[in-house]
């Protein structure tokens, strides 16, 4: 079980005890102070609705030995004052419910909007190494799965929490009230229960947390006969597919009936308990009352409590492992709004000039948390207008660089100046505009390709859009697109090729007009047209620009004013191409394995 | 079961009028429930007893009021009746529990196994349904047929058994309250019949509001999921604030959805919860009445209580119930669509493979999509045994496709396509994958090791892994990982680059040792200087006659010849060099030089 225990069996793990959900409530109500709203009336109505449960048993025992068993014989002028009363009680006690639940309800889903909002907004504070793939998912799950278990909670527990001490304090009341001996015999006969549901709970959790795993195993089986359709019929491995699928359906449907076995349990032992409890104080009630001051009504309405004390201590018990959940994932979400912020911004920034920026880095060197240098001691220079391609192996340390001259980190030591002011003390929405980066693979919203573009500066309309790639030379691209600049671009884009999404971050670059462009080359291939108007529009993107190119095409090596060689986080070499290649150092190196690989003699124009 | 989207709104595919949906549910239910005859009877044996027991509780709680707690409190009680009175309670207690128990268990297990058995046909179906089938359809809909479908249609089992139940015990209860008084019975026929209605209209009116939250969560969560998955956009574009604006609009949406079924819920649950007290209220006046003109016990006062009290919760499941079978009949309509799809191509009636190198022969093959979109159109051509054909041609001229058929992913519309003069469509299917391997653009990774991954038969050994792994420059990086050849792909093991699940695919065709070898653009996410190397190891070590779809130079130098493919037909066919001199190709080639090389575009 432990070894494949899933995330939700981690999540009841990390379940605080006690004292750990005071602190978490401590936590949650310093930063969600609204909650404590109106907290006064809430309870005074939840103790009204929960003293209105016992009125119908009251009634029954009233009718009983006043109305019906008293010396004066059947009384029905009382009964009628009796049951109008309490006819009166139970509607007012309706009402009151009513606006309970709807008081808790509306407090904790304002609480919660808020809570997500603020945790959403925080997260996009954190820096680029803490969103980094695994770290997303864990991310998103902490404003939705999280806040979902805290809002479960609300829907029922928390009015549960609420009402069920109060019902079960009211019910023992009015028990002593009857024969005190007797509310001791009731509640000691129920005691038993506690562990025993308890037990049942715990089994069912468990077999509830394979359930899910086992789920998870048939979506994966069902997702290599979905998603791997061609390579299950090409390879001929149907039976093997079929055979998995057949093992993982019986296997999740052996971990239901086992969670289905708990839950029918705990679900008997409750009925069965109120009947034993029903029958041992109808027992000792008979041969003790009369002794202890009891009559026949006021044990009747024992009765009729002892049903009514069942079903919140039930309840409370389901409800103890939601709460545990709920506060785990409570206090998970505190914890991302109250992790500190790496960037911070600066107060009064300065802006950044117009026109081409100069760059230059003093004494550069990066760790990512405790890691080691990726990026060491790196001094640079660079005009405005340059054009400046990076080159070096994977983990040599030029995505760092990038990461770096954009401010989506800072740098462990030494600094970066733009147009001469230290990168840190520049204004946020200066920087944004004027230093650009066009990654790899350009990230597209689900929305269409205008209003992606658009989002290259803060207020452009349709037609800075469409002049935008007109600057690019791109307008036909954007009148052979089936609705022109509002064709939807699909889920991160996907339904345009790399290509083109790429020709869209181009565009969004050209229209904020940056003083410093910095380009992650894609390394995959596009096909010939795309290709083409890609070349043309870097071209026409970069010009008058500085522009640091990270290359994985020699092309843009050769092309560039200065070639800037990283190796093990240094820059080993920089240079002019040509230079670089007599010069018979790194980069002649890897220019040999280059040429070796992909070059053809070059094709006689045709 | 999350990860399938939610199937289609509900109001399509039902039949017309209410009634007509009523009684296509209940055909359906029966359909299930007459393959779980076993689980299914005890179910209701155990809703019988079930029924049986609640109604016997309240009768002996009157029975011992009347016997034994005015008795007592009148002149006294043995022990012996006090014990003999604990018993009853227990003892009818013991039946309604027992039942309870097996009502739950087997009607949980009815909806169990008609899943199992609901999941196991449509996935069977799903393998053997055409290729086309497959590619005709979005993902996320095939998904949910197997998974959100099964649920949504048999969900309606899971409160069958109560319901049917609860409708006895009504019946049960009503003709106990006639024996108490026959006025009782009426205050009981007229609170029966109310909390049905109130129920009913509570379930109509949370429905609709439930199905909002489910949007806007949904809502929520895609804003979550684009907005962190392009984190860095938003750092880059400045955009951070107007995405927070975004999220708390889905927040807020999503908030005063949930206040709005809180509010339905607000009015409803306490007047559910009210009426059965109110009925006990009514039955206290009227008892009082009828016992003070002697025509009825205290006893049947206690008994008419305590019937009230347990019905209260019973009745609300009925609501469920017919909630449900609506929806039911819609999933079970899109299953059965599913499960009348013809299996795929026909398997050849045993023809094999005869040894040694074999030829590959395309012979006026066409290919329409059943729309009638034409891919294909009268390709011929060959490649003998051994020799290397790089395919080329823009985006949508057909390579894939004519890939495809010669593994009869899909069969031609017209023509024939021969593996050593065989037609494929005779050719035993085994006989047929183990002579041809496709590596497809988009390798598709099992969440399994490595090693099974590439080794699908697991017939390898260790020297022979190395070997292929080594020939598609798998070795080194699959070494790299934390367990080696062992480390589990997918959400629990390592994420692999595109580049590195193409060299796997890769390794998985060599695997096979394969006479006929398909390439569909099978390198091209990895890095050039790699794929150089992949490709002189692929040059220097098989014998297989190859056809490659090339989108670069090093693939196409990698061929002995070139066939040119444009708008689905062969536009020409010879040595690279010659065919430089056809223009499409040439300005095609080009723009493939170009990428990895410094020429300009005329």
């Amino acid at each position: 079980m432990s070894v494949e225990a899933p995330a939700p069996a981690a999540d009841m793990a990390e379940a605080p005890a006690p004292a750990g959900a005071i602190a978490v409530l401590r936590r949650a109500l310093h930063t969600s102070p609204g909650l404590l709203r109106g907290v006064r009336t809430t309870v005074m109505l939840a103790l009204f609705g929960a003293a209105g449960r016992v009125v119908v048993p009251v009634l029954v025992q009233q009718v009983l030995d006043e109305g019906i068993l008293g010396s004066e014989g059947v009384q029905v002028s009382f009964v009628a004052w009796a049951t109008g009363i309490s006819a009166l009680l139970v509607l007012a006690v309706m009402f009151a419910s009513r606006f309970t639940y709807l008081r808790v309800v509306t407090i904790a889903e304002e609480t919660l909007a808020d809570l997500r909002v603020r945790a959403f907004a925080h997260i996009h504070r954190f820096s680029v190494a803490d969103l980094d793939e695994t770290r997303r998912g864990v991310l998103t799950a902490r404003v939705t799965s999280d806040v979902e278990t805290v809002a479960r909670f609300a829907q029922w527990g928390a009015i549960a929490w609420v009402v069920n001490p109060i019902v079960i304090v009211v019910l023992v009341i009015v028990l002593v009230v009857y024969s005190w001996q007797m509310a001791v015999v009731v509640v000691v006969a129920l005691l038993p229960l506690l562990p025993i549901l308890r037990f049942l709970q715990k089994r069912q959790l468990r077999a509830y947390d394979r359930v899910r795993t086992r789920v998870s195993q048939t979506l994966t089986a069902l997702s290599e006969i979905v998603m791997g359709a061609g390579a299950v019929r090409a390879y001929g491995i149907e039976k093997r597919s079929k055979e998995r699928m057949a093992t993982a359906i019986d296997a999740q449907f052996v971990a239901e009936r086992r969670a289905l076995f708990f839950v029918t349990s705990s679900f008997t032992t409750s009925d069965l308990a109120g009947s034993v409890v029903t029958a041992i104080v109808v027992a000792i009630g008979v041969v003790f009352g009369p002794g202890w001051g009891l009559d026949a009504g006021s044990l009747v309405a024992t009765l009729f409590l002892v049903t009514l004390i069942v079903g919140p201590v039930t309840e409370l018990n389901e409800i103890l492992d939601q709460t545990q959940s709920a506060v785990a994932g409570w206090r998970k979400v505190l914890d991302v709004i109250d992790t500190p912020v790496e960037v911070v911004e600066p107060v009064d920034g300065v802006p950044l000039p117009p026109g081409p920026i100069t760059l230059r880095t003093e004494h550069l060197c990066f760790a990512y948390r405790t890691g080691p240098l990726v990026l060491d001691d790196v001094n640079l220079e660079l005009p405005p207008g340059a054009h400046v391609a990076v080159v070096g192996e994977t983990g040599s340390g030029k995505s760092t660089l990038v990461r770096l001259l954009t401010r989506l980190a800072d740098p462990t030591e030494g600094r970066i100046l733009v147009a001469g002011v230290d990168l840190r003390r520049v204004d946020p929405l200066s920087r944004q505009a004027r230093i650009r980066l066009v990654p790899q693979d350009s990230f597209l919203f689900d929305t269409t390709v205008g209003r992606n573009v658009a989002l290259g500066r803060i207020g452009a309309d349709e037609a800075d859009v469409a002049a935008a790639f007109a600057d690019l030379d791109l307008g036909w691209w954007v009148d052979q697109l089936p609705q022109g600049l509002d064709t939807p671009v699909g889920e991160r884009g996907d339904q345009l090729s790399v290509g083109e999404r790429q020709l869209v971050a181009l565009a969004r670059a050209q229209l904020a007009d940056p003083g410093l462009l910095i380009l992650d080359e894609a390394t995959s291939a596009v096909d010939s047209v795309t290709e083409r108007a890609l070349a043309s529009a870097l071209e026409r993107v970069s010009a008058g620009r500085t522009t640091v190119s990270v290359a994985h095409r020699l092309s843009t090596a050769e092309g560039a004013d200065l070639v800037l060689v990283f190796d093990g986080g240094r820059l080993v070499e920089q240079g002019a191409h040509a230079e670089l290649v007599t010069a018979g150092g790194r980069y002649a190196e890897l220019y040999g394995s280059w040429l070796g690989g992909t070059r053809e003699p070059p094709v006689p124009p045709g | 079961m999350s990860s399938a989207p939610p199937a289609p709104a509900e109001n399509s595919g039902l039949p017309g009028t209410a009634g007509a949906v009523f009684v296509a549910g209940l055909r359906i239910v029966w359909r299930y429930v007459r393959n779980q005859p076993m689980r299914f009877t005890l179910a209701m044996i155990g809703a019988t007893g079930y029924a049986a027991g609640a109604v016997g509780t309240a009768w002996v709680l009157g029975a011992v009021t009347d016997q034994l707690v005015i008795p007592a409190f009148d002149r006294g009680v043995s022990t012996q009746a006090a014990a003999v009175g604990a018993a009853a309670i227990v003892g009818v207690g013991l039946v309604r529990a027992g039942s309870i128990l097996l009502r739950r268990y087997n009607g949980g297990l009815t909806g169990l196994r008609t899943r199992v058995d609901l999941r196991k046909q449509v996935t069977d179906t799903l393998l053997a349904a055409p290729m086309e089938y497959h590619r005709s359809r979005p993902t996320g809909e095939l998904l949910a047929h197997a998974d959100a479908d099964v649920q949504a249609s048999t969900e309606v089992l899971d409160p069958l058994a109560f319901s049917v139940g609860v409708l006895v015990l009504v019946a049960f209860s009503l003709v106990a309250l006639f024996v108490v008084d026959p006025w009782i019975a009426l205050v009981a026929l007229v609170l029966f019949p109310s909390l049905a209605v109130l129920n009913r209209a509570y379930t109509n009116r949370v429905a609709t509001l439930v199905a909002r939250v489910q949007v806007c969560l949904a809502e929520v969560a895609g804003v979550a999921h684009e907005s962190f998955d392009g984190a860095l956009a938003v750092k880059t574009l400045g955009i951070a604030d107007a995405e927070t604006e975004r999220m708390r609009v889905a927040a807020n949406n999503l908030r005063d959805a949930r206040v709005a079924v809180g509010r339905v819920r607000a009015v409803f649950e306490p007047a559910i919860d009210t009426l059965p007290g109110l009925g006990i209220i009514v039955v206290a006046l009227v008892g009082a009445v009828r016992i003070g003109a002697g025509t009825m016990d205290p006893g049947g006062l206690v008994a008419a209580a305590a019937l009230f009290g347990l019905l209260a919760f019973p009745v609300r499941i009925v609501g469920f119930f017919l909630q449900e079978l609506p929806r039911s009949v819609v999933a079970t309509g899109r299953i059965d669509r599913v499960l009348a799809v013809p299996p795929g191509p026909q398997p050849g009636v045993g023809v094999t493979v005869p040894d040694g190198p074999v030829s590959l022969r395309f012979d006026h093959v066409g290919f329409s999509w059943p729309d009638g979109s034409t891919v294909l159109d009268d390709v011929s051509f060959s490649v003998a045994p051994g020799e290397v054909v790089a395919l080329v041609g823009a985006t949508g001229s057909g390579k894939t496709t004519l890939c495809e058929l010669v593994v009869r992913l899909m069969d031609p519309t017209s023509g024939v396509i021969e593996v050593a003069d065989i037609d494929v469509t005779t050719l035993d299917p085994a006989s047929l994958r183990r002579t041809v391997a496709l590596v497809f653009q988009e390798s598709f990774l099992f969440a399994d090791p490595l090693r099974t991954n590439v080794d699908l038969s697991g017939e390898l050994s260790g020297e022979q892994l190395a070997e292929v792994a080594g020939i598609a420059h798998a070795q080194e990086f699959v070494l790299a990982t934390p367990q080696g050849w062992d480390t589990p792909v997918g959400e629990r093991g390592v994420s692999l680059s595109g580049g590195q699940r193409q060299r796997l695919a890769l390794a998985r065709a060599l695997a096979r040792q394969p006479r006929v070898l398909i390439l569909d653009d099978a390198t091209s996410a990895i890095d050039p200087v790699v794929e150089a190397g992949v490709l002189a190891n692929l040059r220097r070590s098989m014998s297989a006659t190859t056809l490659v779809i090339a989108h670069g130079l090093a693939t196409i130098r990698l061929a002995d010849r070139v066939v040119f493919l444009a708008d689905g037909r062969v536009a020409a066919d010879g040595r690279h060099t010659d065919l430089l001199n056809v223009p499409a190709y040439a300005e095609l080639v080009r723009a493939y030089e170009r990428g990895t090389d410094g020429e300009e575009a005329p």
